[in-house]
């Protein structure tokens, strides 16, 4: 006798159980404000779709002088594990007549990054930083390529020497 | 009492004088045949489209997601979108299948629910052909589609398609006999296998408030049963994606991976068919007693609105049991049907036998 009680209980604990599962889903059929996709075009340009420690590409910051803090050392070269950043130097002459090493192009392969962000740690000056853009896609590969240091920028630090010697 | 309600009869058979008077009556008979054949096409090629649709925006919505939105108003022509999608794929031949059955499967499964739709009466007046043994001559034809799919499974030459043809035979002649059972109830209840004598019992009332708690377990026995004939999730395992990557249908490309495809839908369309024919009262208005003025209101509106209303509810239903249960396994599956339904149905049926003998219904 046990056992057919144990049957049929058996029987309603599953339609109670199933009806607790399908109360959970009726629910969210029936509460459409729930939902959490975003709509990615559309929402682009109405609010911050990524987080602030998102990574989505290197850059460099300038600040309103169009000066960075690029001594062009050459360590993020060096720590990169594929070969994306190219370090340009050159040569200006200083205030006594002495040649100054400076950056002259910051050269950053997108299409070869990794996003490991060693650059960003190793960077004695903080100059480099990590970019919210994620729209990388473009018709040419070419593009990928990108400078880093804006036309005409300069080294922050250069004036700075000069005011503390002057 | 349903003088109101609008015949379906009167316009087939104008159809029918207008016809005879401009052929001879073979000819009538033939150009009728073609006409309901057409028209079945068309209607077969819309609830098709409209039925993947449906069913992606309620799992989107039960998931809190937004589901198909990009392609025409609320992503209403996405389901076109891919219909094109498979009618322009190639169809992929594999070595060493066999290629006459290989080709021959997919037509089998969708003749079968072609030939089910044939009977249901789709509203007052309404229905291709009243048979006398209706509910019968579904059964039948309906579990035919299984022959399709195990000819499919076998002559793709491909383990996945075996295994899951091999399951999909297991499953539906296991369940046949609940989803037998479960329509046997309201047989009995009524006296007839016809359709349209079925539907004028419920005239009162339907089945499932007319027959008391039996009934209600018939129905809610017949949802689960049919679900799992029509291989539906959570009963889905001859196509499980993640064990059998598509089941019976893993070979099939193109055109005909969508007639597997459409006809998957078109059996749920069916089993919500029967199942409002039989126990929600097919095309008949809700009617409450003696309330004529509420009665009145309820008459006034069609009857084909009324058989998709409850059709279309009845196929919520069914999807909100897929996007909510896990899958089973296949030793569940059948300890489910044959330690749970089967018995159950049994005492069931002798319970309504005893109500009816005792007249203890309205």
């Amino acid at each position: 006798m046990s056992g057919v009680i144990k049957y049929f209980a058996d029987i309603l604990h599953g339609i109670k159980t199933l009806w607790g599962g399908m109360r959970i889903t009726g629910k969210y059929f029936l509460s459409p404000k729930e939902i959490v996709t975003q709509q990615y075009p559309e929402i682009r340009h109405k609010q911050k779709i990524v987080y602030d420690r998102f990574k989505g590409e290197v850059i460099m910051p300038h600040d309103e002088n169009n000066q960075h803090n690029c001594t062009g050392c050459g360590v993020c070269e060096m720590y990169c594990p594929n070969g994306s950043i190219e370090i340009i130097t050159k040569k200006i002459p200083g205030e006594n007549g002495k040649m100054i090493k400076v950056i002259d192009k910051h050269i950053y392969h997108l299409s070869m990054c990794t996003f490991c962000g060693l650059c960003i740690k190793v960077c004695p000056t903080q100059a480099l930083a990590w970019g919210q853009n994620f729209e990388h896609a473009v018709y040419d590969r070419s593009k990928l390529t990108k400078v880093l240091n804006k036309p005409g920028s300069s080294y922050k630090g250069l004036n700075k020497k000069k005011e503390a010697k002057s | 009492m349903h003088d109101r309600i609008y015949d379906f009869s009167q316009l087939t058979h104008h159809i029918d004088q207008a016809l005879r008077s401009v052929m001879s009556p073979t000819w009538t008979v033939i150009t009728e045949l073609v006409i309901i054949g057409l028209i079945f096409l068309g209607f077969y090629a819309l609830l098709g489209l409209f039925l993947v649709y449906a069913e992606r925006k309620v799992c989107a919505l039960m998931q809190n997601r937004i589901g198909p939105n990009r392609v025409g108003k609320w992503g209403t022509l996405q389901t076109v979108a891919d219909l094109i999608k498979l009618l322009t794929k190639e169809l992929v031949y594999i070595k060493r299948s066999d290629k006459f059955l290989y080709n021959l499967a997919p037509f089998i499964v969708i003749v079968a629910s072609f030939l089910a739709i044939a009977a249901v009466p789709f509203a007052k007046g309404l229905q291709a052909v009243d048979l006398d043994i209706g509910i019968f001559y579904i059964i039948a034809v309906t579990s035919l589609g299984v022959i399709g799919i195990l000819l499919g499974g076998w002559a793709s030459n491909s383990k996945y398609s075996l295994i899951g043809a091999m399951r999909s035979g297991a499953q539906v002649v296991s369940y046949e006999l609940s989803v037998g059972l479960s329509l046997l109830s309201i047989v009995i209840f009524t006296g007839s296998t016809r359709l349209s004598t079925i539907i004028a019992s419920q005239a009162d009332g339907w089945w499932i408030f007319k027959g008391h708690i039996p009934a209600v377990i018939a129905f809610l026995i017949y949802l689960v049963a049919a679900t799992a004939e029509i291989n539906r999730g959570p009963f889905d395992l001859p196509e499980a994606e993640s064990e059998l990557t598509a089941g019976f249908h893993t070979e099939y490309s193109g055109i005909k991976f969508a007639m597997f495809f459409l006809a998957e839908y078109m059996n749920m369309f069916l089993v919500a068919a029967i199942a409002t024919t039989l126990f929600l009262g097919g095309w008949m208005p809700f009617h409450i007693g003696h309330w004529d003025a509420f009665n009145r209101i309820m008459d006034y509106i069609p009857s084909i609105i009324w058989f998709f209303g409850k059709v279309f509810f009845i196929i919520y239903v069914i999807m909100w049991f897929k996007w909510t249960f896990p899958r089973l396994r296949i030793d569940q599956l059948l300890k489910l049907e044959w330690k749970y339904l089967l018995p159950l149905n049994l005492i069931n049926t002798i319970i309504i036998a005893f109500i009816v003998m005792m007249g203890w219904y309205f």
